[in-house]
């Protein structure tokens, strides 16, 4: 369970001036459960994303991660219990697929050949077929195809959780979808709990069991697709919901 | 047994005899003077000597005195009063100006002057004789009605000495339109083919003899004495005061036309200094015995003092390039693996100290201000004065150079690491931490790589430079290629400048073109 309590999050610009980013975040996101993150541009889900990996610390408040306080626990071990996928993979230029995918293992010291067989399947497992891209460099690849090692590559230690930061953002409607539909599938088969933010309502509902909506640092409204759709919290809810096509009818 | 205990007496009396290390300036002269003392001192004391010639300059020579990394050099007293002491005061009298420098260097330098060898090498002005006879000119009062038309080209001694140009102007109310600085050992060919009309001259020069040049006359006595000494250092004198007797013979012995014969057999018959030299003492009756392999020095030097070569008669023919080659590759080949060692300690040093630099700026600014201010400052300082400044510090010796070139390395090799690490994506490092890689990690398989070929870039940089810049050794005697090209430009001779600037530009565009190949060995494929 990924837990924000009273999340205060302010970062100081460079002539001092402080900007707040999260205004007392309350937040529970239940085991197995994917929970989606939106709102528009500097609402505060990315930063709260971050703060789950400690890429961020909370100015006050906490973040508790399987009941723990993420400022307590070793920080290297957190990040390795947390899968982290980030917009257009965030691939090592340097180093081929399989190295890409491999290297946690590589660093958690697994013998060659086991760290072999694991990035086989995970290739596998995103729908890449090892044979053909494991040699392979990320600028050979298509941004769908990136998309899918970042997965992967996220998913090498077998996380218990996985923080996707806008994992669509930079690929075209056609890829976005095919790849839409193989997140969902993946995510009822590996039960993980997942923590994915998006400005898009249509993937949050297509993905999220839940869906928090997020603005200016507040947390508008938290609950299912049809909580959202049929009881919005608040106008801007309601506008933002419309935004949706295809929605519930 | 007993040839054991001889052998180890033996050594053990040569480790304990003392080395007395003479110097020498660029120039023919002061090289055969180094070489007349040390000779002398060999032949009639116990000490052993070590001549170091071709050192960069008044400077260079006179710290490394004072600092005990040389023992003895000669020095002439106009430059002694002027350059070293500092002093404007004008002296004309040879007597009163070697008794004035004599007390000054041994009260605040405890240096001594011993007795002058007895050579007068002044500054003089000289011109084309065709022009000259043209103009009219003899005297140097006659250049003021001349001044706007002439081509002057000055060595930069001279240009910027209070003995030399800039006390002339005031002397003779002199103010040349046309000025250039060349390097005097070039003027030479430049007076000759006529893109100059007027420069100094030593006048002891054996060169002057080659050109027809006509010496004008200082008719205002403005050129104070240039007497010829040993100067030996306090310390030195006072521990082995056998030297001052052994010197004591070559008072007075070497006179102007002495001089200028043996630096013309030096300059234009291919005869070392210390050939030169030994011809001279055994000639003299300095030494005894007389050695073969001065025969030819021996000869050359009793056919100039019958008769001088009249101005512009043939120089003997130098040794083709190829020639040349052939006969020296020995020693081409030991200073280019000099060059080598002093530019690769150099680099290497530079990259254990730049890069870990480079990535500790990355995240500290301040640091980062300083250390890139402070590489900067660095690469601005003449290369000439840096060696200089590390006399005191370092000494004579290939380590001197090495610091020099070290430091002229740090700069692009620290601001390429620097801007290799920072210029690496911060997504990619965002995701490399996220992911729960350790600082460490992400330094060694992400920031590194990624920045490996800036870095790379860096290197070769800074090797290409050092390449460049170790030619420079040789002004402080730490060897290497540049050592060949400076005797070439103060001999004359083009095909010894070609022996030395061949292999150091072959040296530059080799490392220059291996580095770029090991660049793109390490660097990923997938890195475009």
């Amino acid at each position: 369970m990924i837990e924000f309590r009273s999340v205060r999050k302010t970062f100081a610009d460079a002539n001092g001036k402080e900007t707040v980013a999260l205004h007392g975040l309350d937040l529970r996101i239940e085991p197995g459960q994917v929970h989606c993150l939106i709102g528009t541009s500097g609402c505060g889900k990315t930063t709260s994303l971050r703060l789950v990996n400690r890429l961020e610390e909370p100015t006050s408040g906490q973040v508790l991660v399987d009941g723990e306080d993420v400022r307590e626990v070793d920080v290297i071990a957190l990040r390795r219990r947390i899968g982290y996928v980030i917009q257009s993979g965030g691939l090592f230029p340097h180093l081929t697929i399989a190295k890409n995918v491999g290297v946690l293992c590589d660093l958690e010291g697994h013998a060659a050949k086991d760290v072999e067989q694991r990035v086989h399947a995970l290739l596998e497992l995103v729908n890449l077929a090892p044979s053909k891209f494991a040699g392979r460099y990320p600028k050979e690849l298509s941004g769908g195809q990136r998309q899918r090692v970042g997965i992967a590559r996220a998913l090498a230690l077998d996380p218990k959780y996985l923080l996707m930061d806008e994992p669509f953002g930079a690929l075209d409607p056609l890829t976005r979808g095919e790849l839409l539909s193989e997140l969902q599938s993946l995510f009822s088969n590996l039960g993980k709990t997942v923590l994915l933010v998006t400005h898009d309502l249509n993937e949050a509902f297509a993905l999220g069991q839940r869906v928090s909506v997020m603005h200016e640092g507040h947390l508008i409204q938290t609950g299912s697709r049809q909580d959202l759709m049929l009881n919005p919290a608040t106008e801007f809810v309601a506008n933002f919901v419309k935004t949706a096509h295809g929605g519930a009818n | 047994m007993r040839a054991l205990l001889a052998s180890c007496v033996l050594v053990a009396s040569l480790v304990s005899q003392d080395t007395i290390r003479i110097g020498a300036k660029r120039f023919t002269e002061s090289a055969v003077l180094a070489e007349l003392m040390a000779q002398t001192i060999e032949a009639h004391t116990d000490l052993l000597v070590e001549v170091k010639t071709g050192l960069g300059g008044t400077m260079i020579c006179w710290s490394a005195l004072t600092t005990g990394e040389l023992d003895i050099y000669a020095e002439y007293t106009g430059t002694g009063w002027a350059t070293i002491l500092g002093q404007t005061d004008k002296l004309t009298d040879p007597l009163r100006t070697f008794f004035e420098v004599r007390r000054r260097f041994r009260d605040e330098h405890d240096a001594h002057w011993l007795e002058p060898f007895g050579l007068n090498n002044t500054y003089a002005l000289a011109m084309r004789e065709s022009t000259a006879e043209e103009l009219g000119v003899r005297r140097i009062s006659d250049l003021v009605r001349h001044q706007r038309d002439l081509q002057v080209g000055f060595g930069n001694e001279f240009g910027s000495r209070i003995d030399g140009y800039l006390g002339l102007k005031a002397a003779y109310g002199l103010k040349f339109s046309n000025l250039t600085t060349v390097d005097h050992a070039l003027a030479y060919e430049a007076i000759e083919s006529g893109s100059i009309d007027l420069m100094d001259v030593y006048s002891t020069d054996g060169k002057l003899l080659r050109f027809e040049l006509r010496v004008l006359q200082d008719d205002r006595q403005f050129f104070p004495p240039y007497n010829a000494a040993p100067v030996v250092r306090g310390a030195t004198l006072r521990k082995h005061p056998e030297i001052e007797t052994a010197l004591a013979k070559l008072a007075f012995r070497v006179s102007d036309l002495d001089a200028q014969a043996l630096n013309y057999i030096v300059d234009a018959e291919g005869i070392s200094p210390a050939d030169a030299a030994t011809a001279f003492l055994e000639i003299e009756g300095l030494i005894d015995g007389v050695s073969t392999s001065a025969v030819a020095a021996r000869r050359a030097f009793t056919r100039f003092r019958k008769a001088p070569p009249a101005p512009g008669s043939a120089v003997a023919s130098r040794p083709g390039f190829w020639k040349l080659l052939s006969t020296q590759y020995g020693r081409v080949w030991k200073l280019l693996l000099q060059h080598v060692g002093l530019t690769l300690a150099a680099v290497l040093f530079a990259i254990l100290v730049a890069v870990p630099a480079g990535i500790a700026i990355v995240s500290r600014r301040r640091l980062r201000r300083w250390l890139l201010g402070f590489a900067g400052l660095l690469q601005t300082i003449p290369s000439l004065a840096l060696l200089a400044f590390l006399i005191p510090l370092i000494g004579l010796n290939a380590r001197n150079a090495i610091v020099v070139l070290f430091l002229y390395a740090l700069l692009p090799i620290l601001r390429n690491t620097f801007t290799g690490i920072s210029g690496v994506a911060p997504d990619l490092i965002d995701a490399a931490r996220g992911m729960g890689m350790r600082p460490r990690e992400v330094l060694w398989r992400v920031q590194l790589p990624l920045a490996m070929p800036t870095i790379m870039a860096g290197i070769r940089t800074a090797a290409v430079i050092g390449v460049g810049v170790a030619t420079l050794a040789a002004y402080i005697g730490a060897g290497g290629l540049g050592g060949l090209i400076f005797d070439g430009i103060s001999l004359l001779d083009t095909n010894l400048i070609l022996l030395g600037a061949i292999p150091a530009a072959a040296l530059a565009v080799t490392t220059d073109m291996l580095l770029g190949r090991l660049e793109l060995k390490l660097r990923s494929p997938g890195v475009s």
